[in-house]
């Protein structure tokens, strides 16, 4: 299919070049930094003892031993310490200011990306639990929900725009089960109330897009020799969801029982579907052999489980099994609170089915990246990816390991010797003390309730 | 590929996680003696190569050179350590199943003042969860009520039991208070800050009311209980007779508050009633008036350590660090989860706590003989010691490192199966049979 154009679009390109002359020039940063003689886990190539990395403009340019600095390049002393690629969480809903569009079953011409918020200090308090690249995401009210975005933890930007990893490939969210058919179904009386709902309103979605499509295709072929064709109608919603049948928009669809599961893999099967990444897949452990075979990889918790029915025959062995299946996974977080100690969460799966430090990191790097199709860039310690690590006192997978430093394109953005208590970028200045937070366990599942409106989740915390 | 998953299938099974060959369905008590182990009794130092034997609910002999009863079946535990079991002094266990169903969750009864509703009560001996917590060598918890001001009757208990009697540890109930909130309750309360207050002050009249109404009610109660012949009986008020023992110092209080200025009115309210019977529980900000808990001697049960700090322009690891800045400031300090399905990761809250400033021995003692000094049970449990009751787990390595296998587990005695839920998917499902169908 070809791309339709709109023809608004070159008005359009002034206005945004105007833009870029107006706004204050903030480009995008880079670092040059030799990291010298750390234990470094490339993640990919082993485990290299007393090993010097060296970035310039925000690559990884060498590694070996005995590197010198070239001049202006600041040196970072890593002995005693361990290296490892910047943490990837695969599904996040940190730095934005909404999470669901939460008014149809299906919202794909949405976007989280259009509300990213580069003040949120989760950005910061992630980076201090080595996180370098995170998977932002509509949330699960929706069958088909909004599109993702993939952004650096370039925290101390504030045009929201440059969070962006340029260039990652697009993702949206899909929501299978007990989310969807609750607040659709049973909270508005629309289809889908049940997982036979929730199939139709998928079919029903490809199907509208392919017809859509075809019209679009017949008018693309028509116009040339009749300039009187009519165009079909523009639908933002059915655009987006031909990208997924053209495989251009990867799918990361929040799902948990095995049924489920099986159920949207036939049906990217009927549709010519092949990039799908399932989220929590708290019963993938059941289905690991149908998702090796589909080619689908699984994002999933440590060790998440039982907060609610469709998460109650869970195992937190689901990590090993998946992996020993041939599934590529990862190990996330959906928490502001998991995403700071996902290398602990890591460290679970050699607890719960004793997997290798180099499986139980892939876990949190180049799997994920693999998930989000940015693995070229990020995900491991390469001569030509990005200069994104976390640098740790002891193996990151031992329970005291503490992060020292977090680098993000070769700038250091959390420095455990250098940061102030207060990393606020815009602390308010009318309020001196700000009122505590005093945090439950419901703020921590967040999947569980980011579809819930703020009030009703009062009442449900207070009881009232 | 097939004989590649056969041999690593093989290795798990020879290296003996999570069940070894010992596994068995069912727990059962006898003579156990644990050989050429390293034990460290928490109270007594380490023994680097040594013995302990259990009998029946006991631990009868531990030592550098001990006999091995004729009759003990033998457990070789070279290269392995013992542990006391592990504490957790704040969780619902066994009173919640499933976060979101109502139908499986008995933690709340209607009304804010039910200190006369306990947790040990409902509590289901046969929860999927138990099985799941204690094969990671949590032992006991504490099982409490939430909900309202004075939410009921917390319990502390062996996770192995038939019956709620059987799992209950040395008889300690408590009664449990939710001090009046003037933080917020999460990312979702919107509340203007004027309402909360408002909210606070409402709830803390509330709670002095019934105070003071319980103090009369024991003035009364203890006049007719002096002479019953001659006095009038007191009006069956089922809250009020819950709270004599608290009033009187024969139970103990736990307070769950979180927010600093919170934390230093409850102080002020615990002196002004002349309470010396009182626990802290929670205590997100306890690090901001640590001083001041110390001086109060109010010991404190501290977590979730895994958790975010209460406010904006707080350094990140100040819920990590704030066990470790309580016991600096001499506060006695035990280690809680807050959890319910996942009190499994006590020993991680532990050794984060342990990372970010308490150490690994205070941390240790803070999930054991710490929380068993605070309910008055060091007698029976928190320790190796002869005497004590045969609550302890043996691992190959530091209990706190999230890679160490648990080998043998005992409750009361009892050798508990190193199963649950979670190991037998595992078991079922690592290679699946029929495999693929296509």
């Amino acid at each position: 299919m070809t791309t339709r154009r709109s023809p608004f679009l070159p008005l359009s390109s002034f206005f945004i070049l105007l833009l870029f002359l107006v706004l204050p020039a903030q480009a995008q940063e880079t670092g040059d930094v030799l990291i010298q003689g750390g234990t470094v886990l490339t993640v990919t190539n082993g485990t290299l003892e007393n090993t010097d990395v060296l970035v310039r403009d925000g690559i990884i340019t060498e590694i070996g031993e005995g590197l010198s600095a070239p001049s202006g390049v600041e040196v970072i002393d890593a002995s005693g310490m361990h290296v490892m690629p910047g943490i990837v969480d695969a599904h996040s809903h940190i730095a934005i200011s909404n999470v669901n569009e939460a008014t149809s079953p299906v919202t794909a011409q949405v976007s989280v990306g259009d509300v990213l918020d580069p003040y949120d200090v989760a950005l910061y308090r992630a980076l201090a639990g080595g996180v370098t690249t995170s998977h932002v995401m509509h949330g699960s009210a929706n069958v088909i929900g909004g599109q993702c975005e993939t952004i650096k933890h370039r925290y101390g930007v504030t045009v929201p725009d440059l969070l962006r990893m340029d260039g990652a490939p697009r993702t949206i969210k899909f929501a299978l089960g007990e989310n969807p058919t609750r607040v659709h179904g049973r909270g508005s009386n629309v289809v889908p109330a049940s997982r036979m709902g929730v199939e139709f309103v998928i079919r029903k979605a490809f199907t509208e897009a392919q017809r859509y499509q075809e019209a679009w295709d017949r008018y693309e072929a028509e116009k040339d020799r009749n300039p009187r064709a009519i165009p079909p109608p523009y639908d933002g919603r059915l655009e987006v969801i031909s990208d997924i049948l053209n495989n251009e928009i990867i799918i990361q669809c929040h799902s948990y029982r095995a049924d489920e599961i099986l159920m949207l893999m036939d049906v990217l099967r009927d549709f010519g579907v092949k990039r799908i990444n399932f989220q929590h897949v708290n019963e993938g452990f059941k289905i690991a052999k149908e998702l090796a075979d589909f080619g689908a990889s699984a994002s999933i918790f440590s060790d998440w489980w039982a907060y609610k029915f469709e998460v109650y025959y869970s195992t937190a062995y689901n990590a090993a099994i998946l992996v020993r299946n041939g599934v590529v996974t990862s190990i996330n977080s959906d928490s502001g609170e998991l995403n700071r100690h996902l290398y602990h969460e890591a460290a679970k799966s050699q607890h719960y089915g004793g997997l290798s430090e180099e499986e139980a990191l892939s876990l949190i790097t180049i799997n994920p990246a693999k998930q989000l199709g940015i693995d070229e860039r990020v995900g491991s310690i390469e001569v030509g990816k990005e200069a994104d690590f976390a640098i740790f006192n002891a193996h990151p997978l031992s329970i005291y390991a503490v992060p020292q430093k977090t680098i993000v394109d070769g700038i250091v953005r959390f420095d455990i010797n250098d940061d102030p208590d207060d990393m606020r970028l815009s602390p308010d200045p009318e309020q001196a003390i700000e009122t505590a937070i005093l945090w439950s366990k419901e703020d921590n599942h967040q999947c569980l309730h980011e579809e819930e409106e703020a009030l009703d989740l009062i009442d449900f915390i207070s009881g009232q | 590929m097939n004989l590649l998953l056969t041999l690593i299938l093989t290795l798990g099974f020879l290296l003996g996680t999570p069940d070894g060959p010992d596994d068995e369905a069912k727990a059962r008590r006898g003579t156990f003696a644990l050989t050429n182990a390293r034990i460290v009794t928490v109270t007594n130092g380490v023994i680097e190569n040594g013995t302990l034997v259990i009998q029946d609910d006991k631990i009868i002999a531990l030592g550098p050179n001990v006999d091995v009863p004729a009759d003990a079946e033998v457990i070789d535990c070279s290269g392995l350590e013992i542990y006391p079991g592990l504490i957790d002094s704040g969780t619902q266990t066994g009173l919640i199943e499933v976060g979101s169903l109502a139908e499986t969750q008995d933690a709340r009864e209607l009304g804010d003042l039910t200190p006369q509703m306990k947790a040990l009560t409902a509590v289901n001996p046969n929860s999927v969860v138990i099985p799941v917590t204690r094969v990671n060598g949590i032992t006991t918890v504490i099982t409490q009520p939430s909900g309202g001001l004075l939410p009921g009757t917390a319990a502390l208990i062996n996770l192995h039991g038939y019956t709620p009697e059987q799992m209950h540890v040395g008889d300690f109930e408590a009664i449990t208070m939710q001090y009046p909130v003037t933080g917020r309750r999460g990312r979702w309360d919107r509340r203007s800050d004027e309402q909360i207050k408002k909210d606070a002050e409402k709830a803390l009249k509330k709670l002095n009311d019934a105070w003071d109404q319980a103090t009369l009610f024991a003035q009364i109660d203890s006049a007719y209980t002096a002479n019953p012949e001659t006095g009038r009986r007191p009006e069956y008020v089922p809250a009020m007779t819950a709270l004599l023992p608290v009033l009187r110092g024969e139970r103990p209080l736990i307070i769950t508050v979180n927010a600093a200025a919170d934390i230093v009115s409850a102080i002020e309210w615990v002196e002004e009633r002349g309470m010396d019977n009182v626990i802290f529980s929670g205590l997100a900000e306890g690090w901001r008036v640590a001083d001041q808990i110390a001086e109060a001697g109010i010991p404190a049960l501290v977590g979730p350590i895994l958790s975010v700090p209460t406010r904006e322009s707080d350094r990140y690891d100040k819920a990590y660090a704030n066990a470790s800045l309580l016991h600096e400031a001499g506060v006695k300090v035990a280690i809680r989860t807050g959890e319910t399905e996942n009190v499994r990761n006590l020993p991680y809250h532990a050794g984060f706590a342990a990372a970010y400033g308490l150490g690994k021995e205070q941390a240790l003692r803070a999930v054991t003989i710490v929380p068993a000094e605070i309910f008055g049970v060091s007698d029976l449990i928190g320790s190796l010691e002869v005497g004590k009751q045969a609550n302890l787990f043996v691992t190959d390595g530091d209990p706190f490192e999230t890679r160490t296998q648990v080998q043998h587990l005992f409750i009361d005695g009892y050798k508990i199966p190193l199963e649950s839920r979670h190991t037998r998917l595992y078991h079922e499902f690592l290679d699946r049979e029929p495999g693929l169908m296509r």
